[in-house]
């Protein structure tokens, strides 16, 4: 089954690639002129990319750093307790949206301290696998294109953040039990 | 919004770095994290120059229309704000395809160029629209079938069988797709009830 997968992960992207090629060239478009027509744009858009990152970066990692969202997790522990939700996944559930790296970071650190066969380790596995950063997202996609008010993404990233770790919570015990 | 939590993060741990003595790591935390993010906007641009040079051939040669005519009926009810013909949704389904097939770097100059697109058909402003939200909500949600990162974390701890959360992770991420866009929907309503939209 990983095999089977891994192969077609490994396959895919040139497959593409070679797919766009062949169609453009069949469709006589010139090929070469045109990908570097489209690259240029690339250049200019991950320029402009450079203050929305530092800025939205600086604010998470001084937040992190400080030991300021600790704090918060430990503060947020009691309740969640009270909700059944297993406290040493918290961290990596708030982190989640907010820091890729980080989260990456805390999921393999929970599979290796509680094992990845255990409960932790599959829900902290399924967790990172099945939500996005949603403010790196934003970021990237808003910043690139300089959308400056961003209204109700924001919140229905963050709500859908949610119900995909409740989810995963959900999910994991049904399939595998708590053990 | 984002201005308060912006400022919130920053002052917030600012302030706790005071109280709680970690003014050191705050300080590193400050420059090491700036001078990430600049790094990271140059990983990007390779990735970003050589996906946006491919898919203009895509966009020129009508595979992009194409791969938007087999999914038509689904991509007008989500963005029913987008002309059935229009680029937007070429890109937009370009960028949820390489999201769950796990192409992560493909898929960002993808949701890139998608945003562009929103943005041109909401009149070139600089506030967000309907279909922007919605493409959000479906985005970071992140509808995966191969969380490949993970598995090979899982395989690392040598776990007894690596892949055994692949099926929790579609499900998991399947609702949380279904509950984003709903959560999306809800919203535009307020909105329009609120009469601002």
């Amino acid at each position: 089954m990983l095999h089977w997968m891994t192969t077609i992960s490994i396959w895919m992207i040139p497959l593409l690639i070679l797919t766009i090629l062949l169609y453009g060239t069949l469709k006589k478009v010139p090929t070469y002129e045109t990908f570097v027509e489209g690259g240029k744009e690339g250049i200019s858009m991950s320029f402009s990319l450079i203050p929305f990152l530092v800025g939205m970066l600086v604010a998470i990692s001084v937040f992190r750093a400080s030991g300021a969202l600790d704090f918060i997790v430990q503060l947020l522990n009691p309740l969640l307790a009270l909700l059944h939700f297993p406290a040493e996944v918290l961290p990596l559930a708030i982190i989640r949206p907010i820091s890729g790296t980080a989260a990456l970071g805390m999921t393999s650190d929970l599979i290796s301290v509680y094992g990845p066969d255990s409960f932790v380790g599959r829900l902290a596995a399924t967790i990172q696998g099945s939500t996005d950063t949603t403010f790196y997202v934003l970021t990237v996609y808003f910043g690139a294109v300089g959308i400056k008010k961003m209204g109700d993404a924001l919140k229905v990233g963050l709500l859908a953040d949610l119900i995909g770790i409740v989810a995963a919570v959900v999910v994991v015990t049904l399939v595998f039990g708590m053990k | 919004m984002v201005n308060y939590i912006w400022v919130g993060m920053t002052v917030i741990g600012i302030v706790f770095g005071m109280i709680n003595g970690t003014m050191d790591q705050v300080n590193e935390a400050l420059f090491v994290s700036a001078k990430e993010a600049v790094t990271l906007c140059l990983g990007l641009m390779s990735i970003l120059v050589f996906w946006l040079g491919l898919m203009k051939i895509a966009e020129e040669s009508g595979l992009l229309d194409k791969l938007s005519n087999l999914f038509r009926p689904f991509m007008r009810w989500l963005f029913p704000e987008v002309p059935p013909n229009h680029p937007a949704m070429g890109y937009i389904l370009s960028n949820m395809m390489a999201n769950t097939f796990g192409l992560g770097n493909a898929a960002t100059p993808l949701g890139i160029k998608a945003m562009e697109q929103l943005k041109k058909l909401n009149g070139g402003k600089a506030t967000v629209s309907r279909s922007m939200v919605t493409f959000l909500a479906i985005n970071t949600s992140s509808v995966t079938l191969i969380p490949t990162t993970v598995i090979a974390i899982r395989m690392n701890y040598d776990a007894h069988s690596p892949t055994d959360i692949v099926f929790p992770t579609i499900i998991a991420t399947a609702i949380s797709a279904v509950g984003g866009i709903a959560i999306d929907r809800y919203f535009y309503y307020r909105r329009k009830r609120n009469g601002r939209e």
